[in-house]
């Protein structure tokens, strides 16, 4: 008992007038440096830079054959030539109205499924069968079937492609609409919302930040099964022109004929459309909805 | 002044000859969950008045906020009948507008200003773009908002966010406004505040509100009167006047008197609870 502390009674008191709080800066302006250091381009690009230099001193000095691998000022210069013969370019086109069509037959596909998975229990639990089943299969997998189904040419990759979009979009679809909350719901009602209406103006917006992960994995997944089924056959299409065929062609094909540097200007390229995708395309619709609304997943 | 009065039979000394504007007659609300089926509300009947603060007020379990459900249209009864101005409610609609504890209620992708024209449009309040935000503005001032009106809900405190509900559900005018415990989740400062400005607001149009909570105090400074429910299932134990009761009178002997009364009908409960638990077991 003797050591518990007692209370200590002080006197109180009341402030009889509270002044003005200073401190040696309120507000100080950052230096330059601190706000160029700051900014999250800068630290990437100084990283990229960084990269591109030791790539090139080690090609320099190393004496590696460029058939192993490159100097990335030829690298440089075959993406500069690949693009300005417009070849490269055309290819790119290829691909990406391929991924295009893919990827709209997908998303309606998934909103079939997603439809009758939120309104039926049982289309809820085909949903949640054929995704579990199904998801895990890597996509190019289904090539050399889809190769036999559909022959050589673009509907087999629209195949492959459907199979990577319909599942991530309509799980993450049926996941979003399946965790708008009930008071958001019950909201919904009291003002009058019904049935289609209701889906339009609530559910769909309550369950964007989901489905916009959907519309962003499928994406992602497409884009990688697009230029694995093109470098599998993609100059087998119909004619054998130079610019037939689809960016992963162009990649199999100087790998062919020992053009390393322009492989990995191929290479790059389908970086450069993957990063314009996401970090533009993507970024620029999170930062009108989600990340604007304070609504975003993570 | 104990159970006189418990479904309404239409025994009530009517002031003057005023209709009521709801009516909740005798109602029984069920709902399941995973394994049970569970008995809210047994038989409850009362009238709610035009102008009414009317307070359900009963402890966790005692159906209050299920009570709300029904009449906001969620849920049917099983038995007896929930009437607005002598009609049958079946549906949620818009001439009862819920205004929810939860700070999820207003649409996170719209801003204070589109979440109350969003309810006027799609409530028929009314067609006119023009007119619709006219509205809205008005309550956004009303309840002290005015810089706010552009901006996104996730950008709000609690208490801000509790103002645009409370603002949304008035600008749609409707014939009762429903407040699900709508102060719980503040802090008690401002929920002070919180209570103040509703019945500064009551005080400019006299609407009919019916507010539950399960605190006490609340419900004498907010309520008119006042309807105490005892748990598992609610079933009516009293119908008490507060009209007289408000923030000046917080620990005077008149409230305090009120205070300890409900206090003593809830805990009276309690007791008999264990009671009946401890005969179980023997």
């Amino acid at each position: 008992m003797s050591n518990v502390p007692n209370i200590l009674t002080r006197p109180e008191f009341e402030a009889s007038e509270i002044g003005k709080a200073v401190t040696s800066d309120v507000a100080r302006k950052l230096t330059l440096f601190e706000r160029i250091s700051d900014m999250h381009s800068v630290r990437k690009l100084t990283i990229l830079v960084l990269l591109v230099a030791l790539w090139e001193l080690y090609t320099r000095w190393s004496e590696v054959s460029p058939l192993i691998l490159p100097r990335f000022s030829s690298t440089a210069y075959a993406l500069y030539l690949a693009v300005a013969g417009e070849q490269l370019l055309i290819m790119v086109w290829n691909s990406v109205t391929v991924l295009i069509a893919g990827y709209i037959i997908g998303l309606v596909i998934a909103t079939i499924l997603t439809t009758a998975a939120t309104t039926t229990r049982f289309g809820s639990d085909i949903l949640s069968t054929l995704t579990a089943m199904l998801n895990p299969l890597p996509a190019i997998a289904l090539l050399p079937l889809a190769l036999l189904w559909f022959g050589l040419g673009a509907d087999a990759i629209i195949f492959t492609l459907l199979h990577s979009v319909i599942w991530p979009v309509a799980l993450n679809a049926h996941v979003g609409f399946m965790s708008v909350s009930e008071t958001q719901r019950m909201v919904g009602r009291n003002y009058g919302l019904k049935g289609l209406i209701y889906v339009g103006k609530l559910l769909i917006p309550a369950a964007f930040p989901q489905i916009l992960m959907g519309l962003k994995i499928g994406w992602a997944y497409a884009w990688r099964t697009l230029i694995a089924a093109e470098l599998v056959f993609g100059g087998s299409i119909s004619d054998t022109t130079e610019t037939s065929g689809g960016l992963g062609w162009f990649i199999f094909a100087n790998q062919m004929d020992l053009q390393i540097p322009h492989v990995f200007a191929g290479l790059f390229m389908v970086i450069l459309v993957g990063v314009f995708v996401e970090n533009v395309i993507f970024n620029f619709i999170e930062n009108r909805t989600v990340r604007r609304w304070g609504m975003q997943a993570r | 002044m104990a159970k006189t009065q418990n479904s309404a039979a239409g025994g009530k000394p009517a002031a003057e000859t005023i209709e009521p504007i709801l009516n909740v007659d005798g109602v029984t609300l069920q709902y399941k969950t995973k394994e049970h089926l569970i008995t809210a509300t047994y038989r409850v009947g009362f009238d709610v008045f035009p102008a009414d603060r009317f307070v359900l007020l009963g402890p966790s379990g005692c159906g209050k906020s299920t009570l709300l459900k029904g009449i906001a249209g969620y849920m049917k009864p099983v038995e007896g009948a929930i009437r607005l101005k002598g009609r049958e409610i079946s549906d949620p609609g818009p001439d009862r507008v819920m205004v929810f504890q939860e700070f999820d209620q207003l649409l996170p992708w719209k801003t204070v200003k589109q979440n109350i024209t969003f309810a006027l449009r799609n409530g028929k309040k009314t067609d006119n773009a023009a007119e619709a935000d006219d509205i809205a503005m008005e309550y956004i001032n009303k309840v002290k908002l005015t810089g706010f009106a552009d901006t996104y809900p996730h950008m709000l405190s609690g208490g801000m966010k509790q103002r645009v509900a409370i603002a949304r559900g008035m600008a749609m005018e409707p014939d009762v406004l429903l407040m699900d415990e709508p102060f719980a989740a503040l802090d008690a400062l401002t929920r002070l505040q919180m209570q103040k400005e509703l019945l500064q607001l009551w005080e400019d149009t006299h609407f009919t509100v019916l507010f539950v909570t399960h605190s006490i105090e609340e419900a004498l400074i907010v309520g008119s009167r006042i309807l105490v429910l005892s748990p598992h299932p609610g079933q009516v134990k009293a119908e008490l006047n507060a009209h007289h009761l408000n923030h000046d009178n917080v620990g005077q002997k008149g409230f305090a008197d009120v205070q300890q009364r409900i206090h003593d009908m809830l805990f009276a409960d309690r007791i008999l609870e264990d009671e009946i638990q401890a005969a179980d077991r023997a």
